[in-house]
């Protein structure tokens, strides 16, 4: 099992603009696993395990406050499952990687990913 | 974060609960009588996320600057004569597509979204709705916007709300998404949140939107990614909805396996005509519908998704086996059909130039050379000679996707696949294991269907000859029939020889 989860890759696609330009930039800096491509129009960032976007990383690379709402403006897809959306950072991760408790959230059970 | 604001988190909560009450003289089933009777039990509603955490005021200032940014390329475009730079005339054929097929969608999603914005118990799952019917909304309103400006210039986009409704082949579309809000609340978001939006959702859109960047359509690629921003929350939605339902009740997940085996196929079977579409439409390739669907359904879903749910006790649909199957020859199938019909659609297609063959050659090594360029050959020899083939007759349907019956066994190119079950001492065809499976789950839903052969022949559709029934479709000369002589092809050379453009 374990060793199929290690093929399971998260990723993020962005439009390809003047403003995402620094989002990227701190999402590569944050991740430095990620991989990232381009299409004609759009940014493709994937990476293994998980993707974390950090608000101060992105305030520093923009010059400017930035609100991670502010991220709705620019995305266009992703693969994965948005594990946490908090005003200092997204994370974009799968979750579940031990067996469900019936009648409780994933998030108050405790799922963590497991070490490798 | 702006100081003196409360966090994100904290607005959200205050929103979606502090906002909610419990009613104490009126029994909760009286006010929200729709969420039970599907057999999906759910003993919190609290326990429903919203990863974007959205407020009325995040939501209406991000919404707004999207249009904005929207607004602005559109009248660019269209003040620039942006058509003109397209690959070529044909590609508006995508479009026309896109417009009859999905718009119409986009507008009964905003529909459907709206009542559930009414009648889920929890105000999480309502608000999270009542965002997404704005957007379908929107979405609806910008389709429509961004593709009228080349009504002025092409045939086939005059009429697209009386065509969706009428139309042989729309109603593929149409009666897929009916078929989901006739369901119940939690099939409907099983159906169109999760299963169309999260599970398909990359399969749709890269076609449309990639297509259009790769062919000069700088208004509908730009209209596409507006939209898709607000997708990422659908997809959410999608998912969370999924796993609220699974963590609830160990008893949803049964009922909650059909769906997704149901609606994967329901999507799946839909997604023929963008296949069709991807692979012959776009003058400029992205990719095949063969690649697409690897990357996208086998490596992103059935990799990434699916283990994820897997914990849950849920597996992956039910007859996946048979699209993977189908990826080698489903888009040769499909625009085989449209191509013998199109004098009976809103669209032109032609037999694909050498080029395009080669291509197709390339990417399909193992089907295309064997069974389809011989008959793409054929076509163009036919056509050469003055005797471009349309099917002169009405095909057969398949009773649920409602597609002419052009499929083939299972990894067998050369035989026609035709299933049918017997109800109330009445047959009834399917092309496929997964659409018969579907029927034979809920036969008194499916007899109903409103199939367009059948009401042709019932009378229904405005007489017994082929120009009565286009009449009644809405269309006007031109709108269907082979490319290469269509006015769209004639308008095309034209511009680009030097005439002006809507002159005579």
């Amino acid at each position: 099992m374990n060793d199929e989860h290690k093929t399971r890759t998260v990723g993020i696609d962005l439009q390809d603009s003047e403003e995402s330009r620094a989002l990227v930039d701190a999402i590569e800096e944050d991740n430095p696993d990620a991989e990232i491509s381009r299409m004609p129009g759009l940014v493709q960032i994937k990476s293994t395990r998980e993707l974390v976007i950090r608000r101060e990383t992105v305030e520093q690379r923009m010059g400017r406050e930035w609100e991670t709402h502010e991220l709705q403006v620019h995305i266009v897809s992703y693969s994965g499952n948005i594990a946490e959306w908090y005003d200092d950072e997204i994370v974009i991760k799968w979750e579940n990687w031990r067996p469900p408790v019936w009648g409780v959230q994933s998030s108050d059970r405790g799922a963590t990913t497991p070490q490798v | 974060m702006a100081k003196g604001k409360l966090p994100m988190r904290e607005r959200y909560r205050l929103l979606t609960r502090d906002l909610d009450w419990t009613p104490t003289y009126v029994k909760p089933e009286d006010v929200y009588p729709y969420t039970r009777y599907e057999g999906i039990k759910i003993h919190d509603w609290d326990k429903w996320e919203d990863p974007f955490r959205l407020t009325v005021d995040s939501y209406c200032k991000y919404q707004a600057e999207k249009d904005k940014k929207l607004y602005a390329v559109i009248d660019g475009f269209a003040q620039g004569q942006g058509h003109l730079s397209l690959t070529d005339a044909r590609y508006v054929n995508s479009l026309k597509l896109f417009l009859c097929g999905v718009t119409p969608l986009e507008y009964a999603a905003h529909r459907h979204f709206a009542y559930l914005a009414r009648h889920l118990d929890g105000a999480g799952g309502r608000f999270a709705a009542l965002c997404q019917s704005i957007d379908e909304l929107r979405h609806a309103q910008t389709e429509t916007h961004t593709i009228s400006q080349y009504n002025k210039y092409y045939g086939g986009l005059h009429n697209f709300g009386q065509m969706h409704d009428r139309v042989w082949y729309l109603s593929v579309p149409k009666s897929f998404f009916e078929d989901g809000i006739s369901a119940g609340p939690f099939e409907f978001l099983t159906a169109i949140s999760f299963s169309f939006e999260y599970l398909l959702t990359n399969l749709l859109f890269v076609p449309f939107m990639s297509g259009a960047s790769f062919n000069g359509d700088l208004a509908t690629m730009t209209f596409g990614f507006s939209a898709q921003s607000d997708e990422s929350r659908h997809m959410t939605l999608g998912l969370e909805v999924i796993k609220f339902m699974l963590e609830q009740d160990e008893a949803n997940v049964p009922i909650v396996q059909d769906w997704i085996d149901k609606w994967f196929w329901r999507g799946y079977r839909l997604l023929g005509l963008v296949a069709a579409m991807m692979d012959y439409m776009l003058p400029k390739k992205i990719m095949s519908w063969k690649e697409a669907f690897e990357l996208y359904m086998e490596k992103q879903m059935l990799e990434g998704l699916f283990p994820d749910l897997e914990y849950y006790g849920i597996r992956p649909p039910r007859h996946i086996q048979q699209a993977i199957t189908e990826k080698e020859y489903m888009s040769h199938q499909v625009y085989w059909i449209l191509y013998q019909f199109s004098h009976a659609a809103n669209f032109n297609t032609t037999v694909p130039p050498r080029e395009e063959l080669d291509w197709m050659s390339e990417v399909y090594p193992d089907t295309f050379d064997r069974h389809y360029r011989p008959l793409w050959e054929r076509a163009r020899d036919l056509q050469e000679q003055g005797k471009r083939f349309f099917f002169n007759g009405l095909p057969m349907l398949c009773q649920v996707c409602q597609i002419p019956m052009g499929f083939t066994e299972p990894g067998d190119p050369s035989t026609i696949c035709v299933r049918t079950s017997d109800f109330r001492d009445e047959r009834f065809n399917f092309c496929s294991d997964g659409c018969k499976w579907i029927f034979d789950r809920e036969p008194e839903k499916y007899v109903q269907a409103w199939l367009p052969v059948h009401q042709i022949y019932q009378g229904n559709c405005g007489g017994s000859t082929i120009p009565e029934v286009l009449n009644w479709y809405g269309f006007a000369d031109g709108d269907g029939g082979e490319y290469l002589t269509s006015p769209d092809k004639l308008n095309w050379d034209k511009w680009h020889t030097g005439a002006v453009v809507g002159g005579a």
